[in-house]
């Protein structure tokens, strides 16, 4: 018999704890697909955040550390600068990377610091219990914005990929999708060229990936999928935002 | 190797390399800010790294990842700096990992002052971030013992897998005395097989402070204990300066305790049986040495820059069986030999 699927190496055996319809797991497994075709899983050491991937350590297969609330670049920043040879990488929410840890992923990208990260936004607190993320949208109801988001009162949703590529330390961004298989196709080559790019030294990588939370948007899995694509796609499009071609490195 | 003229922070610096640390991050704040620019010079000349950090508390996260990774490292501050890092301190006690935070501490609360102080002792050996955790505090008091208990801090740190603070305030920091350098006192310390280096030959390593079961977290805490257990056991250290015959007990650490030593000789040439025990060590706290004059001692004194925090262990150790009194400037006011002798007088007015 051939086998034409296998689950990737650079994923432990452990059940993953998300919710039915959450895309963490698919985020999951391209990345880990990413480090099997590179062939890196022995060397790489990955970033834990906090948040609803605050347990990645159990899910990767290749050394990692847990870092306290936003700090993940810094977290990775120390391990780099220690080994500069291995790849390093990130996982972090909107929460995470976007409010609380906000410097040190503009820090780090504004050092260009030789790492990836995989910036998972789903417009919302997930692990907290659905409160309002610094990228829920305008009118977006969550339990800390009840009425929708009021961009006079709580501020405009932040485009991370946007904000960050306008710092010459920051090689490559790019923003994909995952909610159909062509585009968790893109977003799966992105990762890996994030990969590449830190493999050969030229900066910081980023890939924001937007994802689904069926469990604090309220609604069903599918229909998330099409919430993602008729609400979040508009606000943050899709697409490359620096590249080491672009920049001529 | 001779002696060398060095400024304090500078010599804490040096002392860094040559106890083996080639990682450096912190964040600048006075009075401590010759050691991240000493550093910034020499790690480079030593295949090190400076890196200057956005914040202290991507300076500490950065010193997480890097004890993480398995190097010698250090950071550095002032007291609202040590604030901001007691997040990352916590997390590293709890992911165990071994590094060396070096405060040198000025008057608070708030942003208070750039002057000496020894305000931040209770942050110091009570904790200051959050959970049941102990570092170990060290507290130097010529620039000497800065170079020699920040070799020994990377040592203990290893050795127990734990943070290591030098405790020290910005008179010393400043300060400029002959120092010496002498080769590492090296531990016995096992090998970083658990830091995060690549899985390559073997299983995969984790380092995380994250424990959701509560009986888990429980048994963790109580390792942790068993751990400070011994080092409470193997590492107290304190100095004793004429206490064989004293009748009054001084109780000083750092720059104080000169301030205080200066008094008890010139008390002593007065007749008054004064002398000092000088807590090195902060945490573990040297109780044993306040036992062997219990009996002998009619009075302690406590001397301190700030408004009485040391005090409260000396208290402990004492326990009730001998009065202790407290005498502390604070907010960068230096406690003066004449001061220190003024209440040791008043003291021993007072028995008669």
């Amino acid at each position: 018999m051939v086998k034409v699927w296998q689950k990737p190496e650079s994923l432990t055996d452990k059940v993953l704890h998300y919710c039915p319809g959450c895309t963490h797991g698919i985020i999951h497994k391209i990345t880990a697909e990413v480090m099997d075709e590179l062939g890196i899983r022995e060397e790489t050491i990955g970033v834990a955040p906090v948040g609803c991937s605050v347990l990645a350590y159990n899910y990767f297969n290749c050394d990692m550390q847990q870092a306290a609330h936003g700090r993940a670049p810094a977290v990775a920043t120390g391990i780099k600068r220690v080994h500069p040879d291995k790849p390093v990488f990130t996982y972090q929410g909107d929460g995470d990377l976007a409010s609380i840890g906000a410097a040190e992923i503009v820090h780090a990208a504004a050092r260009g610091e030789k790492i990836t990260t995989v910036f998972v936004n789903n417009a919302i607190y997930g692990m907290t219990g659905g409160q309002m993320a610094p990228t829920s949208l305008e009118k977006q109801v969550t339990t800390t914005s009840p009425y929708g988001r009021d961009l006079d009162h709580a501020g405009h949703p932040i485009k991370v990929s946007e904000m960050l590529s306008t710092l010459p330390g920051a090689v490559y961004i790019e923003r994909v999708s995952v909610h159909d298989v062509p585009h968790i196709l893109k977003a799966k080559k992105a990762i890996k060229k994030a990969f590449e790019y830190q493999l050969e030294g030229k900066g910081f990588t980023l890939v924001e990936v937007l994802s689904t939370c069926p469990t604090n948007w309220g609604i069903d899995p599918v229909e998330s999928l099409d919430w993602l694509k008729d609400n979040m796609l508009p606000y943050y499009p899709l697409g490359n935002f620096r590249s080491p071609e672009k920049e001529g490195k | 190797m001779g002696k060398t003229l060095m400024k304090g922070n500078e010599a804490i610096g040096e002392a860094a390399i040559q106890a083996g640390c080639r990682y450096f991050f912190g964040y600048p704040i006075t009075p401590q800010n010759e050691i991240p620019a000493y550093l910034a010079r020499r790690l480079p000349k030593e295949d090190g790294v400076f890196l200057q950090a956005e914040s202290e508390v991507s300076a500490i996260n950065m010193v997480y990842g890097a004890a993480g990774a398995g190097a010698r490292v250090m950071t550095s501050s002032s007291s609202p700096g040590i604030s901001l890092k007691t997040e990352g301190i916590s997390y590293i006690a709890g992911a165990q990992l071994p590094c060396v935070i070096v405060n040198i501490v000025r008057g608070g609360p708030g942003l208070g002052g750039i002057q000496p102080a020894q305000s931040d002792y209770f942050q110091a050996v009570k904790g200051g971030g959050h959970g049941d955790y102990r570092v170990v505090v060290l507290a130097p008091s010529t620039v000497q013992e800065l170079v020699d208990l920040t070799m020994d801090a990377f040592e203990i740190a290893d050795y127990y897998r734990n943070p290591v603070m030098i405790l020290g305030d910005g008179i010393l920091g400043q300060m400029m005395e002959p120092v010496e350098f002498k080769p590492l006192n090296k531990r016995d310390s096992k090998e970083k097989t658990w830091a995060t280096t690549g899985m390559k030959d073997r299983e995969q390593n984790v380092i995380n402070s994250l424990h959701m079961d509560p009986e888990g977290l429980e048994n963790h805490n109580l390792d942790l204990q068993e751990k400070y257990a011994e080092i409470t056991d193997k590492e107290a250290k304190s100095e004793s300066y004429k206490t064989e015959d004293a009748d009054i007990v001084i109780a000083a650490y750092g720059t104080t305790s000169r301030i205080c030593r200066t008094a008890i000789d010139q008390l002593r040439e007065e007749g008054i049986k004064v002398g000092m025990i000088r807590p090195i060590t902060l945490w573990p706290f040297p109780a044993d040495a306040f036992e062997e004059v219990v009996d002998s001692a009619s009075k302690f004194l406590t001397v301190e820059m700030s408004l009485g925090q040391m005090v409260e262990d000396v208290k402990l150790a004492i326990d009730g069986r001998k009065p202790v009194e407290f005498y502390g400037r604070t907010g960068g006011m230096i406690p003066s030999v004449e001061e220190v002798k003024e209440k040791v007088k008043e003291l021993v007015g007072g028995e008669k």
